[in-house]
């Protein structure tokens, strides 16, 4: 699937072979490289952080994932052992697994889900806007999507506060025959959200959605200038609905967009981790862990087994690839990277 | 209805809805705000106080002169900014380079290259958090800002190249070529030609690499166990004590750690977005 249209027209050797200084193409003179050279040249240090950042601490991840690393190993005094499958049937038996894997599973089916559908229904909204009121709200949204995610944390954690925090004030201000109804009960004065995983996601979810669903909108909005209006006029003319203008013009025209737009989610939610540490302090819940702070629990707190936590790692990349591959296969194949 | 009437009614709507999402996106932020100038007794009630009617500067006082964990709030500061600012200049020569090698050359394995770019994208830092803390460890950057660095490039550096391709690809290639004709060298061309061109692009990308830094936790809580190294989003943590939290406190700092950011969103918006999503789908 990689070796295909845009390969070097002088085709042949990737060991840039020869000086061929003087063909007609490109008269490099001062440079002394031999002009097929240069761009792998320019790579080198781009791949060589690659290689030695990622793809190799990769490599390490997955051996780690079957050797017993604790203390001794990790100050260097002893060698590290080869254990097998044993850190994989560990977890699989830890049910604190189970919680977890179906906390991020959940957790990031629900927020991608919600981002794309509020970022792309503020996105269309900011496109019919006038100019002015649609800087405004801009400028209103990018201010959220700029939070650094610790502050987020902290942010969603004051306003769910259980003593002095707006949400419960807000709710304690709801009819009470309305809050009985939706909630079935009148009363949240000290509601305490951060102590349960499940109102823990409430918030985490609310928290992450607000913080991503900007950078949705503008870049559908950015999208959606694209469109030339002749074709939405043409179809109003036809007398279509607004959804289905929206699914047989708009969707199909941002498709690619919104594929970019999903891989980028899926990636970021996968892993959320910041927030969800201040949320609940740090890896204290373990109900409420998802899989990426479970292996941070397991390699980081003590005592160490960075074994069982690159088990871990090695399962949420697993997982995060096959999701990904579909979407990364298609960006291939249909866009034709250039 | 009159169809003026009509068409009245539904600008109104729409600018409702776009009051309301404005109020949404903008609240919490304006709740972190407010709350830092807000006295204790207006923190800690159980009543709404809209906005500080007793406006203080308690809080951000306290932070700048008692500091966190032992440490004046600036060292963090200052830790944050030479971590992100040490991350950019790297990362941002590399990813010129690299940009520079897709956007104008076509070679063997060009194709690959960008595949890998893309898939290497995809592996959660997270899951690389173990065997980068060995390494940083043997290596001797353990408790070193370097050893920060070192790894936020190489967790900026595949977003950055992927980014900044579009800016260089955006440049037309005749204007080097007239260079070249004029018997300018590859060099000169580069640095006369195509740098001022895709200086903009440039600083859209160092300033995503930037805020990615300048908000990294889970290295910078790993890789640092003396205080005197702690970055901003760990030093955070330690306003959640034992005996309850110092929420003034803390959001005068959260307050500070943001206001960088902003700025920077607020300038590079446009081109940011562009780069993100132009440079994933047109490439």
């Amino acid at each position: 699937m990689t070796n295909t249209s845009t390969i070097a027209r002088g085709g042949g050797n990737p060991s840039a072979p020869g000086r061929r200084r003087h063909s007609q193409q490109r008269p490099a003179k001062a440079s002394g490289l031999p002009p097929k050279a240069i761009p792998y040249v320019l790579l080198v240090p781009g791949l060589l952080v690659i290689a030695g950042l990622l793809l190799y601490p990769l490599f390490q991840m997955i051996v780690i994932s079957f050797q017993k690393v604790g203390i001794p190993q990790i100050n260097g005094k002893k060698p590290a052992t080869w254990v097998g499958w044993d850190n994989y049937t560990k977890i699989l038996d830890n049910e604190v697994f189970w919680s977890s894997l179906r906390n991020t599973v959940v957790f990031a089916v629900i927020t991608v889900t919600l981002t794309l559908v509020l970022g792309t229904a503020v996105g269309t909204l900011l496109n019919k806007l006038g100019k002015k009121m649609s800087t405004f709200v801009v400028i209103g949204i990018m201010s959220a999507w700029a939070v650094p995610p610790v502050a987020q944390g902290v942010i969603w954690r004051w306003l769910f506060d259980a003593d002095a925090g707006m949400i419960n004030w807000v709710l304690n201000l709801l009819p009470d025959w309305l809050s009985n109804l939706l909630f079935g009960r009148a009363d949240w004065t000290g509601e305490p959200w951060l102590n349960d995983a499940i109102t823990i996601y409430l918030v985490l979810i609310i928290c992450v959605v607000w913080a991503s669903f900007p950078f949705i909108a503008v870049s559908v909005l950015a999208g959606l200038k694209g469109i030339p209006t002749e074709l939405y006029e043409a179809a109003r003319v036809d007398g279509a609905t607004p959804w289905r203008i929206f699914r047989k013009i708009t969707f199909p025209l941002l498709k690619p967009v919104f594929s970019v737009l999903t891989i980028l989610s899926i990636i970021w939610n996968f892993k959320v981790f910041s927030q969800l540490y201040v949320l609940m302090n740090g890896p204290t819940n373990r109900e409420a862990f998802n899989l990426s702070m479970f292996s941070f629990a397991e390699a980081f707190r003590s005592p160490p087994k960075m074994g069982t936590g690159a088990a871990i790692a090695v399962i949420l990349t697993l997982l995060l690839l096959v999701v990904t591959a579909f979407y990364v296969r298609q960006i291939v194949k249909t866009e034709e990277i250039r | 209805m009159t169809p003026i009437a009509r068409k009245r009614l539904r600008k109104a709507a729409l600018n409702t809805a776009g009051v309301l999402v404005f109020v949404f996106a903008v609240f919490p932020v304006y709740w972190m705000v407010s709350t830092a100038f807000k006295s204790n007794d207006q923190i800690f009630t159980t009543d709404f106080i809209p906005f500080p009617t007793h406006f203080t500067f308690e809080h951000l006082d306290r932070v700048l002169s008692e500091g966190v964990a032992g440490n004046s709030i600036w060292l963090y500061m200052r830790n944050s900014a030479i971590v992100a600012l040490g991350t950019v200049l790297i990362g941002a020569v590399f990813a010129l380079l690299a940009a520079t090698a897709i956007a104008r050359f076509t070679f063997k394995g060009r194709n690959s290259f960008l595949v890998l770019l893309l898939i290497v994208q995809m592996i959660p830092s997270e899951a690389l958090l173990i065997p980068l803390f060995l390494n940083v460890k043997r290596l001797g950057l353990y408790d070193q800002l370097l050893g920060l660095i070192v790894i936020n490039v190489g967790l900026t550096l595949p977003f950055g190249i992927w980014m900044l391709r579009t800016f260089v690809a955006a440049v037309p290639k005749s204007l080097e070529e007239a260079a070249w004709i004029d018997g300018a060298s590859r060099f000169v061309t580069f640095w006369k030609v195509l740098f001022p061109l895709v200086a903009p692009g440039l600083v859209a990308t160092s300033i995503f690499s930037f805020i990615t830094a300048w908000n990294e936790l889970i290295f910078a809580l790993i890789l640092m166990s003396d205080s005197s190294g702690y970055t901003m989003p760990v030093a955070m943590q330690f306003f959640f004590g034992q005996r309850g939290t110092d929420w003034g406190a803390i959001m005068a700092c959260s307050t500070m750690m943001t206001i960088p950011v902003v700025i920077f969103f607020l300038l590079v918006q446009r081109r940011m977005v562009t780069g993100l999503v132009a440079g994933a789908v047109k490439g």
